[in-house]
């Protein structure tokens, strides 16, 4: 738990600075969660494997879990299978009515033990590859970052609940104080609700070194997800426990089985979504094909917002609402006759752009995507102080694409005029900052010199 | 459920309710026992009855992927404003029923029949779907009753609460079928008598598909979960380590009913792009939705399987996208265009094809994009394949596309009757056209019915009637060959 209190103040220091400034974070994450792996593997060799059969068992259910992932939106890993094992051994109490031995240590070292066991294939599918024809992934597992995170997370985790619930239960408080129903439910719970925030903690704290995103706004996407995926892993993990208890390792089978139903339904959901944002981006591309705007703008411009989004502290849900937005920004020009010159909607006159974002929220309007986009497009044009006379303020989504559509605009204007690209990029933001606070929204320009500075 | 029923269908959604609460009778506190098994007079332990009614009232929202009814509570405490309504992700589909199915396996009969009421009285406000709602708690009563009758019958409840397993099973797999059975009875002959036995038209998935969705792996998959429930029940943590268990099982049915919606808006966004091009060109509303269908019915009779039919379907919607990059003015002219400009208009299906690149579930449906305006000899745009070099998706489109074009009036003539498009098709099979699409798409059409649109009936005078069936391309096979045949308006073909 070292890790815990060392990453938090660190993560509060790093927040004004890039994300490699981070990088001691995660250091301090990987190097806490193998310096636990490395002592409990050694005090289990020493001390020998209580209930081996058991611990079998569960290094293979979590390894089973680790090869199996999932995606959730934002890029975020989850085996939920391997957690639940994890989470499941850490909260074992008695086993089929006989009380078990096996402390914080041989947790850790079981759950080590099935991490390590589950990078195994990803290791000899080169060596494999020949017969299976495996060449999707070229790079070892432990390569990927997000692998590396979610591992150490998970360790962490289960070290953790192990740490709250193991000593309680081999020192006899919990019999003391609940013997079985309710009370001992309600124990359980609490501490798989501590864990569960742990996690989320060091989710957040990994993801604020790893992509920027801010640690409010990452805790805040792991704290939704807790509703979602990570409550049917909690309750998984308790359940597992619980039964092992009565009916013995029969259990981790037969109660894991409802999990891997939701992981498949997750699995789905997030293939339709990424076609959605696929073909969202066919449509933002249907504006370069009909030549009203350069090739890439959208993209650019998507770009750039999600950038500036995430210095300003936005979440995932809102930063997929600003990239769909962002992308098809110009749709509305789709509706115009005659091509802009150029593509460069910044430089129209104010009614004009209204109209194309006008133009374009309906074109929107008629998509799948959530209503917020439509209306974030819908106010694209209007100037930063908003209407006057107390309307409704323009959307932060809105205002942030403002700015990053003006910026592509002028930048490829500067191309166009043949200044050279530093000298285009200065202008540029010289040219935003001239109208920071009368066109622009000072909050964005700033955050977008901070980017793109 | 719509306002104007059938007078049949309007006394069965009458019928089923009262029957329903017919089933409810023995939870009356009678003096006399009622005839019949003693079973059926059971004590009832009301508190689980009601904790099973509620999380089923809970869980079936869930499963709609609409907001439960505690949060719905949460939000009126605390005053936050409703959100816009949304519809079920899929209406007309009872998704997730392992609450109902633990309380077949628990309870009474009747008692099992009530845990099904709250989520009818529970639901959406919209007096429309409060009548569908009623309805459907009533038949899933109807459903529970029997299902528990079944398990009563084979001495279920003494097996499961001794956990004697294997033997335990087969009760538990009769209630299950019996539960199928009346739920699908009821449906079905609620869909009978609400649609009547129309033909088949090519609006609509034929019946026996729609019959196949309702039972098969989720089914299983919620009757075990149901099970696992009961059986958790009456461990010794009791409701605790049923709702634990439940909570995965809901986490999935909701995910999952997420998926739909994101499918949902996912085909609106594609919508939106073939909306895109109709702005350009207003004629041709609603041509690529048709021509879509129309290949179906055509790969429909090809027996092509369901995944290639839905992409194809897609291929078929989106076959024109690349108009997008075809300058408007070009696409509205009704007078002859220049080389050049029948070069800018004939780049379309490339353009198409760089726009759904990107859309990688498309597979099959880029060649077929790409290569809609290729011809059996040889003489089509953009590559000039012959014969069966062009992919099947293209053959299927081109003939589709053709046929929608003729039935369907454009701003320079009126439409035809299908029976002309059709001897226009078969005249021009073999040159134009694969024989075999054509043939498909006329045995297809002997068996659904295809309405041409008719337009407005103003435009109808205004619209000359030139007749001009597909025309022979301008250009021909080798470059540099004269043009031939084609009519006045090259543009006005299969586009």
């Amino acid at each position: 738990m070292s890790a815990r209190r060392g990453a938090g103040p660190t993560a509060g220091a790093g927040r004004g600075g890039e994300p490699e400034g981070c990088a001691g974070v995660v250091c301090a994450v990987h190097g806490a969660a193998l310096a636990l792996l490395a002592a409990s593997l050694g005090a289990v060799a020493v001390r020998g494997l209580s209930a081996p059969g058991v611990a079998l068992a569960f290094i293979l259910l979590i390894a089973l879990g680790e090869c199996v992932r999932i995606t959730l939106p934002g890029d975020r890993e989850q085996a939920p299978i391997g957690a639940a094992g994890a989470l499941a051994y850490a909260l074992l109490g008695p086993l089929r009515g006989l009380p078990t031995g096996h402390g914080v240590l041989q947790v850790v070292a079981v759950t080590g033990a099935g991490l390590l066991l589950a990078l195994l294939p990803g290791a000899l599918a080169p060596a494999l590859g020949p017969w299976h024809g495996v060449r999707r992934r070229a790079r070892a597992p432990w390569r990927e970052r997000a692998r590396r995170d979610g591992a150490a997370r998970r360790l962490l985790g289960a070290a953790f609940a192990a740490a709250v619930f193991q000593p309680l239960y081999n020192s006899g408080v919990v019999d003391r104080f609940s013997a079985d129903g309710p009370a001992y439910g309600a124990f359980l719970t609490a501490v798989a609700a501590l864990a569960a925030l742990c996690d989320a903690v060091l989710a957040a704290v990994l993801r604020r070194a790893r992509s920027g995103l801010r640690f409010p706004a990452g805790l805040e996407d792991e704290l939704r997800s807790l509703f979602g995926i990570g409550s049917a892993i909690a309750a998984t993990g308790m359940l597992v426990s619980l039964a092992a208890g009565e009916v013995g390792l029969w259990a981790l089978p037969l109660f894991c089985a409802p999990l891997l139903l939701a992981q498949v339904s997750f699995r789905r959901a997030a293939a339709v979504r990424a076609t959605t944002g696929q073909t969202i981006a066919s449509l933002a591309k249907a504006t370069e094909v009909a030549g009203y705007t350069p090739p890439g703008h959208a993209r650019r411009v998507a770009d750039t917002a999600c950038a500036v989004g995430r210095e300003l502290g936005l979440g995932t849900r809102e930063l997929a609402l600003l990239e769909y937005a962002a992308l098809m920004h110009d749709v509305g020009q789709l509706s115009l006759v005659e091509p802009v010159p150029g593509g460069a909607t910044a430089l129209l006159p104010d009614e004009e752009q209204q109209r194309i974002a006008r133009l374009g929220s309906e074109v929107i309007r008629r998509t799948g995507v959530p209503r917020q986009v439509a209306e974030q497009v819908a106010r694209l044009a209007d100037p930063h102080p908003g209407p006057e006379g107390g309307g409704r303020a323009v959307p932060l989504a809105a205002r942030i694409i403002r700015v990053a559509n003006a910026h592509d605009d002028l930048l490829t204007a500067a191309r166009g005029r043949g200044l050279g690209e530093a000298v285009g990029r200065l202008e540029v933001l010289e040219a935003l900052r001239l109208g920071r606070g009368r066109l622009y929204d000072p909050r964005v320009v700033d955050a977008l010199v901070r980017v793109r500075g | 459920m719509d306002t104007d029923l059938p007078r049949g269908a309007a006394g069965y959604l009458v019928a089923v309710p009262v029957a329903a609460l017919c089933c409810l009778l023995p939870l009356l506190p009678l003096p006399a026992p009622l005839a019949g098994p003693h079973w059926l007079g059971d004590p009832v332990d009301w508190p689980k009855v009601g904790l099973l009614a509620f999380l089923h009232g809970c869980w079936e929202s869930l499963a709609q992927g609409l907001p439960s009814p505690c949060l719905r509570l949460v939000r009126l405490l605390l005053r936050r404003p409703r959100p816009h309504g949304r519809p079920p992700a899929r209406p007309d589909v009872n998704s997730f029923f392992p609450v109902l199915f633990a309380g077949v396996l628990m309870l009474p009969p009747a008692a099992a029949a009530l845990v099904a009421a709250p989520a009818a009285l529970l639901g959406a406000a919209e007096p429309t779907c409060r009548r569908r709602q009623v309805w459907n708690g009533s038949q899933l009563a109807l459903s529970a009753f029997a299902a528990s009758v079944v398990f009563h019958r084979l001495a279920g409840p003494q097996l499961l609460l001794g956990s004697r397993f294997p033997a335990a099973l087969l009760p538990g797999c009769a209630a299950l079928a019996a539960f199928c059975l009346v739920n699908g009875v009821l449906v079905g002959a609620m869909r009978l008598l609400a649609d009547g036995p129309r033909r088949p038209s090519a609006h609509r998935p034929p019946a026996h598909r729609r019959a196949a969705a309702v039972p098969g792996l989720p089914v299983l998959v919620h009757a075990a979960g149901g099970l696992m429930v009961a059986v958790l029940w009456q461990g010794p943590y009791g409701a605790f380590a049923a709702l634990l268990a439940l909570l995965p099982l809901s986490i999935s049915a909701w995910v999952f009913a997420q998926g739909h919606r994101e499918r949902d808006a996912h085909q609106a966004t594609v919508q939106a792009l073939v909306q895109a091009v109709e702005i350009k060109d207003a004629y041709t509303r609603g041509h690529s939705e048709r021509v879509g269908r129309a290949s179906v019915l055509i790969a429909g009779q090809l027996g092509m399987e369901a995944e290639r039919l839905r992409t194809l379907r897609y291929a078929g919607v989106l076959h024109d996208v690349g108009k997008l990059g075809v300058a408007t003015e070009l696409l509205r002219r009704n007078g002859p265009l220049t080389e050049a400009e029948r070069r800018a208009v004939e780049v379309h299906p490339v353009h198409g094809y760089e726009l759904v690149r990107g859309i990688a579930f498309l597979g099959e449906a880029h060649a077929g994009i790409l290569h809609h305006h290729e011809r059996m000899d040889g003489r089509g745009y953009p590559s000039g394949l012959a014969g069966e070099q062009i992919p099947e998706f293209a053959r299927i489109i081109s003939v589709a596309d053709a046929f929608d074009s003729m039935t369907s009036t454009r701003s320079y003539r009126r439409g035809r009757p299908v029976t002309e498009a059709v001897a226009e098709l078969e005249r021009c099979s073999g040159s134009q056209f694969d024989p075999v699409m054509v043939r498909a798409l006329v045995d297809a059409l002997a068996v659904h019915d295809w309405q041409p649109v008719l337009p407005p009936p103003e435009t109808i005078r205004a619209v000359p009637d030139i007749p001009l069936g597909v025309p022979e391309p301008v250009r021909a096979a080798p470059r540099g060959v004269p043009a031939q045949g084609g009519g006045s308006v090259p543009t006005a073909g299969p586009s």
